[in-house]
């Protein structure tokens, strides 16, 4: 019961694109087709889910032990730096077709700051997770962030057909629908 | 380029959000208020200025493969200096503004100047980009941050300005995606006509 609502909490009311406004950038820079966000969000669920759990290991057994939790911001960026192109190398050795799906993807989510974001509340002592539990968290979240993104790219994609006013063509009215899929979302508050 | 022009570019021509789109997740995350929207700006011109300065001494003796994560290192430094003074200083800032803080180290805008301009330019010169582009980002934030809280709660920089509480929409997530979007829309109108 309690992995369900931390799983529904992470997808729904509290979506990391609509709701924290985590990793927005990725989201309105490869959301032009629904091909290339599902490639995006296979790789962000991937590295969301291990950079997560490496960070919680060391902030619970490293930087708690040693009461040096001012070093989190830099420890935790380095980590998920490092471990994007541990991925990339391990990928391309182990699996090459999945490599060739996700490559491109994998650089770019070194600053899509929903990583570092989910790692940093994965930790933090008001939700009191334990190792389980903020992967769980992780997935979901990173789950969160791949729905938001195809559901957008759908979108975009029929916007590509519309009639447009002029100023408003382009980014200012993927904007808007991105505000009017944030109010969507917003109906499942209710839920918690 | 003249120095004017490096400094003022920040500004209009290639302002990190209206033109660019770059550090997208605090512009739309900490924009609640003005108040809001000037100190996470503030945070992030110091943040901006200062890894500039550094890339920018350090930059020749730094081999050109492991760049990036030296750049990030820096600004995480830096990141990590003004989260332990806001937290010293301006406690209450730092509660509204929270995981934001943090999250000025995948900034793409800090690194994207690092990488672009203070990896290739002068001290003096990296210093004024950093100013112009931070001080641009700030006026981004604060006039979004502005809007959203005379429509949100009819008020700015905490003081009402009419009777009422406003629409919270404007004050919650969709409200900041929507306003941002008009905002980007007449950048676009106005710099067309110029």
């Amino acid at each position: 019961m309690e992995y369900i609502l931390i799983i529904i909490s992470a997808i729904f009311v509290n979506n990391v694109v609509l709701m924290k406004f985590l990793g927005v950038c990725p989201f309105f820079g490869v959301s032009k087709q629904v091909g290339t966000a599902v490639g995006m969000s296979g790789a962000v669920v991937f590295v969301m889910t291990v950079a997560t759990i490496v960070t919680f290991i060391l902030q619970k057994y490293v930087l708690d032990v040693f009461e040096i939790q001012y070093m989190q911001t830099i420890t935790f960026i380095l980590v998920i730096a490092s471990l994007v192109q541990l991925v990339e190398i391990i990928l391309k050795k182990v699996s090459p077709s999945l490599f060739q799906a996700l490559g491109i993807f994998l650089p770019l989510i070194t600053t899509n700051c929903a990583v570092l974001g989910v790692a940093l509340l994965a930790v933090k002592p008001v939700y009191d997770y334990d190792l389980l539990q903020a992967t769980v968290y992780a997935v979901a979240s990173a789950i969160g962030f791949g729905l938001a993104m195809v559901i957008f790219a759908g979108l975009r994609e029929h916007m590509e057909l519309q009639d447009i006013p002029k100023g408003m063509k382009g980014v200012p009215i993927a904007f808007v629908v991105a505000g009017l899929l944030a109010l969507a979302f917003m109906g499942f508050s209710g839920i918690a | 380029m003249s120095k004017l022009k490096i400094f003022t570019r920040g500004f209009f021509s290639e302002n990190a959000v209206f033109v660019m789109l770059l550090g997208l997740c605090p512009t739309l995350g900490t924009t609640t208020s003005a108040v809001n929207g000037l100190g996470m700006g503030i945070a992030t011109t110091f943040v901006l200025v200062m890894s500039n300065i550094v890339v920018s001494l350090v930059k020749s003796q730094i081999p050109d493969k492991v760049r990036i994560p030296s750049f990030i290192v820096i600004i995480a430094s830096f990141v990590t200096i003004v989260e332990l003074t806001m937290q010293a200083y301006v406690p209450d800032l730092f509660e509204v503004l929270g995981l934001y803080i943090p999250l000025i180290v995948v900034n793409c805008l800090i690194l994207g100047r690092a990488e672009a301009f203070a990896s290739k330019n002068k001290v003096s010169d990296s210093i004024l980009d950093g100013l112009g582009m931070g001080l641009g980002f700030t006026m981004a934030l604060m006039m979004l941050g502005a809007v959203r809280e005379i429509l949100g709660s009819g008020s700015i920089f905490n003081i009402s300005i009419y009777e009422g509480d406003g629409a919270l929409v404007f004050v919650l997530a969709p409200g900041a995606f929507i306003v941002l979007g008009y905002l980007i829309a007449l950048t676009n109108i106005l710099t067309k006509k110029s």
